[in-house]
């Protein structure tokens, strides 16, 4: 792969995360935080992260054999250990193995 | 603890904010390297060159945006797309410099790094423990936040030996960052409690997946999300 565009892709994630860490102590150093910045601060996250997370599932073939099982039984396993033991670890180690041994084994 | 001093002078000796943050940053510990591991052993199954993992997690140091980030830059994704991409999902992270904007006000020269480090565990950590009597709480936080990229690094660097060294059967590893999204999905429910946003957002990525397919979906969806949630931003901040 390219290393020219791996540098810059990955200097584009550097300033957009310094970004969105820095934002906050530069703009609002002496100023009072105008009402939308803690709307789309709080609220932003959960709309984003809904679409990430449907967006993981974009290249499942639905139609097609296993249609999805592996994908909706692994995002259930994870789902359900987080919210039985809250540990972000188990739940990913967890859900990851699940799906790990269903594409082999469908 | 043990802050007593030989000189007689006031003051914490020194190392004694790296001590007692050592011992705050375990659970840490235990999470950063593993994920980090993993991360790395993702990486270098995914045809990146092997650099990118320690620049990633030393310069972006943002987990979840690093696993997406992988994904992105292999499948050809434009440098506009990784850097909208990578901003809206850090964008929760204003949310804790918003909240610490009175405590690293007087932080000085280690300011820069500590607003730099402030991720999801690292500002979750920060708010709720404080540093024990007799260390200078400013250093304590810095040491925390120091000692924290340190482990992400370290699993980083594991992972990614690993992964280049021997050849893992790593198909499916990927899973993880969709069970990491998930993760997070459902810490966010216990904080933004109202159906709306999720009900909203979930609406606009259907939509830009049936009308402009798999590939093109991401960021239709999350600028129509944004618009519907101004639209909402009424009934949303009245009803909590």
């Amino acid at each position: 792969m390219d290393n020219l565009r791996v540098l810059a892709s990955i200097a584009a994630m550097v300033a957009a995360t310094a970004a969105t860490r820095a934002l906050p102590f530069l703009v609002f150093r002496n100023r009072k935080v105008p009402g939308f910045v803690p709307f789309l601060a709080s609220y932003g996250p959960p709309a984003v992260l809904t679409i990430l997370t449907l967006y993981c599932f974009k290249d499942v073939d639905w139609l097609a054999a296993p249609h999805g099982a592996p994908e909706a039984a692994a995002a259930a396993l994870t789902a359900a250990l987080h919210l039985w033991r809250r540990n972000t670890l188990l739940s990913i180690a967890g859900g990851t193995a699940l799906y790990m041994l269903l594409i082999r084994i469908l | 603890m043990e802050t007593t001093d030989r000189n007689g002078d006031v003051g914490p000796p020194p190392g004694a904010a790296l001590r007692a943050a050592l011992p705050a940053t375990f659970p840490v510990f235990l999470g950063y390297t593993t994920i980090g591991a993993a991360f790395g052993l993702l990486l270098a199954s995914s045809g990146l060159p092997l650099w990118a993992a320690p620049a990633m997690s030393l310069f972006v140091y943002a987990g979840a945006a690093q696993f997406m980030g992988v994904g992105l830059i292999a499948s050809g994704a434009g440098l506009a797309e990784i850097a909208a991409a990578t901003f809206l999902l850090n964008l929760r992270h204003m949310v804790y410099g918003l909240s610490f904007l009175e405590t690293y006000s007087r932080a000085g020269a280690r300011k820069p790094y500590l607003v730099f480090t402030l991720t999801d565990e690292t500002y979750a950590l920060l708010s709720t423990v404080s540093a024990p009597p007799g260390v200078d709480p400013d250093r304590f936080r810095f040491w925390v936040s120091a000692l924290n990229q340190s482990y992400w690094v370290l699993g980083t660097l594991a992972g990614t030996l690993a992964g280049g060294l021997a050849a893992f059967d790593t198909r499916g590893l990927e899973f993880s960052l969709t069970a990491l999204f998930t993760v997070l999905l459902i810490e966010q429910t216990r904080k933004v409690r109202s159906p709306l946003p999720y009900l909203a957002s979930g609406a606009c990525a259907a939509a830009a997946y049936l009308a402009l397919g798999p590939s093109r979906m991401l960021l239709p969806a999350i600028g129509a999300s944004g618009i519907l949630l101004f639209a909402l931003r009424k009934r949303l901040e009245t009803r909590g």
